[in-house]
């Protein structure tokens, strides 16, 4: 290189820029575009009057949603449901993770991990319709096979505020946890295979070798896993609620975005839904932003 | 060679038979309602129907086809899929491109990574957007469907890393001196080389584009332009309080059983389909975007 200062040099590198620009006009439009509107949670906005025209309150709707019990009870629906989520989908892999590496025979394995990552690119609006078939307290399947095996008595899984969580964590972990080890297998099938063997040297039995070998060497990337799941703290799943809740269970089951989504398009409230959406969105993103400094620095964990 | 006690052995056998266990849980629910979609309608609704059809009809398939509503979603399904794709990989690989070149050589990449990282981590929300569509015109347009999502910078990224470690940097360099333009050296050497990659994203592109269901009902006003999955949404899922209580309508209800069985398979099928081709690539795509350098 001639000098450590870059240059433009547009007459070379202008056919670059011109390969991003259709991408980067769509992304200014369609992603940009809509943040101006994010101001709208400082105004009380009028869709016949618009931006311009629409009173501005200050941090009014801010001050509502930290006295609102409503919002306060969705914001900790939220924090419950998704913490549940990242712990149980962090635990689940990685046990099963383990498992799947003691199996020898390479069909079953193969065979299983089809059946496993299957769900996980089924959309909940499938999912959705298929538990609401199985878990009909009139019937359903699930209803069947509970009071024939064990007597027990129809249960509300969807009209029940606990039961609805219950629901959606278990739901969720059936989902995705067999995506959720493909991680886990990388690690795994990146272990030194000689490592096994000096401790078959050592006289270390297969218990052993596993608590010794194969768990410390996949706990880093539990680590970064579990970090890097730190930004979804506030996301609980807008799909699978949505598809699955109903008034009923509101008080234990309704999350921020399901919230926004009433407030604003059902209610009319654009302003205070708008905020609500705000005040979450900027708290995914701070929690984002520190969880890959973290995964950086102890794991040098980047993306790109 | 590994050395195994006793314990470890019992260990082996209630590990296979756990697996297997969990394996069946993840597809048994599908079975069931393929097996009560081809059931008849006395059965079905009686609750008489495990994992085998009884008095196997196709009735609800045959009902479902006859509704046009239903086969206008299936059209502007395939519609958005196809169009949405074919925008997205052609939008994607021109980004990942020049951004796959290091910032000596193409001064200003850093500036627009910033711009896609952050669109990937902060977005105006549900109402400036759906705001936006609506002032630009797009409602009931199918523009509205592919516009908006045609870039995802996670799939930008495990693009941008694939040209940048799979792709010979002599390859390149030759046909610079050679005279090629970057236009042609991207198409004629970093495409083709890029097409198992390709090949991947556009099948995840796919999956994405046949299961969005939101989109469908916000941007879209009337059901006949609703695609499948948002079509699925209020037939199947928008829940009737009956299936909550027990009252007259639910008779009724169980009645449609089949047919809501019959629709969730033909939503899930083009998954089914492409599943084992997207299979093969996957775990790939996802090594390869987690792992850098």
């Amino acid at each position: 290189m001639h000098s450590s200062k870059q240059k433009w040099n547009l007459k070379r590198t202008w056919p670059l820029h011109s390969m991003v620009l259709p991408g980067l006009v769509v992304l200014l439009i369609f992603q940009y575009g809509p943040m101006p509107g994010i101001m709208m949670a400082f105004q009380d906005y009028k869709p016949y009057t618009g931006f311009t025209g629409s009173e501005w309150v200050g941090l009014d709707h801010f001050r509502e949603i930290a006295s609102f019990s409503d919002t306060k009870q969705v914001i900790w629906n939220t924090f419950v449901i998704a913490s549940l989520k990242i712990v149980f989908q962090l635990v689940t892999p990685f046990l099963f993770a383990l498992l799947l590496n003691e199996v020898t025979k390479v069909a079953f394995k193969r065979t299983v991990q089809t059946l496993v990552y299957l769900p996980h690119f089924m959309s909940w609006v499938i999912l959705g319709g298929i538990l609401l078939d199985i878990l009909n307290p009139q019937g359903g399947i699930v209803t069947q096979v509970l009071s024939s095996l064990f007597g027990i008595k129809p249960i509300f899984f969807l009209g029940d505020g606990n039961w609805f969580r219950f629901v959606v964590i278990v739901s969720d972990v059936w989902k995705e946890f067999g995506f959720g080890t493909i991680v886990f297998l990388a690690a795994l099938a990146g272990i030194n295979g000689e490592l096994y063997e000096a401790a078959v040297v050592d006289g270390a039995n297969r218990w052993k070798q596993i608590i010794h070998i194969t768990v410390p060497l996949l706990l880093p990337m539990a680590i970064v896993v579990g970090t890097l799941s730190l930004g979804n703290i506030l996301n609980a799943g807008f799909d699978q609620i949505f598809n699955l809740y109903n008034p009923l269970v509101y008080d234990k089951g309704d999350i921020i975005d399901t919230y926004v989504y009433r407030m604003a398009l059902l209610s009319g409230q654009f302003s205070f839904g708008t905020a609500v959406g705000l005040f979450k969105a900027v708290i995914s993103f701070v929690l984002i932003v520190i969880a890959y400094r973290l995964a950086y620095k102890f794991a040098d964990y980047r993306i790109f | 060679m590994r050395y195994s006690s006793g314990s470890y052995q019992t260990f082996k056998v209630f590990n296979y038979i756990l697996l297997g266990a969990i394996a069946i849980t993840c597809i048994i629910p599908i079975v069931h309602v393929l097996a009560v979609s081809f059931s008849g309608k006395e059965a079905a609704g009686a609750n008489l129907v495990g994992l085998w059809p009884i008095d196997f009809t196709v009735d609800a398939y045959a009902e479902t086809i006859d509704n046009p509503n239903f086969l206008n979603s299936l059209q502007t399904s395939f519609l958005r899929t196809i169009l949405g794709t074919v925008l997205s990989m052609i939008l994607t690989v021109m980004i990942a491109y020049p951004l796959s070149k290091d910032d000596i050589e193409f001064k200003g990449r850093k500036w627009y990574v910033w711009l896609f990282v952050f669109a990937m981590l902060f977005n105006g929300g549900l109402i400036p957007s759906y705001i936006l569509i609506s002032k630009m015109g797009l409602m009931n347009s199918i523009w509205a469907l592919v516009l908006p999502v045609a870039i995802n910078s996670f799939n930008l990224i495990l693009m941008m890393n694939f040209f940048r470690t799979s792709v010979p940097k002599a390859l390149e360099e030759a046909a610079l001196i050679d005279g090629a333009g970057y236009f042609r050296i991207l198409f004629q050497i970093y495409v083709p080389i890029a097409m198992p990659a390709i090949a991947a994203i556009s099948l995840f592109t796919m999956v994405f584009h046949w299961n969005s269901w939101f989109d469908g009902l916000i941007y879209m006003s009337d059901l006949e332009k609703y695609p499948l999955a948002t079509f699925l949404q209020t037939v199947v899922v928008q829940q009737d309080f009956s299936r909550l209580s027990v009252d007259s309508e639910s008779l009724k209800n169980m009645s449609q059983r089949t047919v809501k069985a019959a629709q969730i398979f033909i939503g899930a099928l083009p998954i089914l389909l492409v599943y084992p081709f997207l299979q093969r690539f996957f775990v790939k795509g996802i090594v390869l975007g987690s792992v850098k350098e």
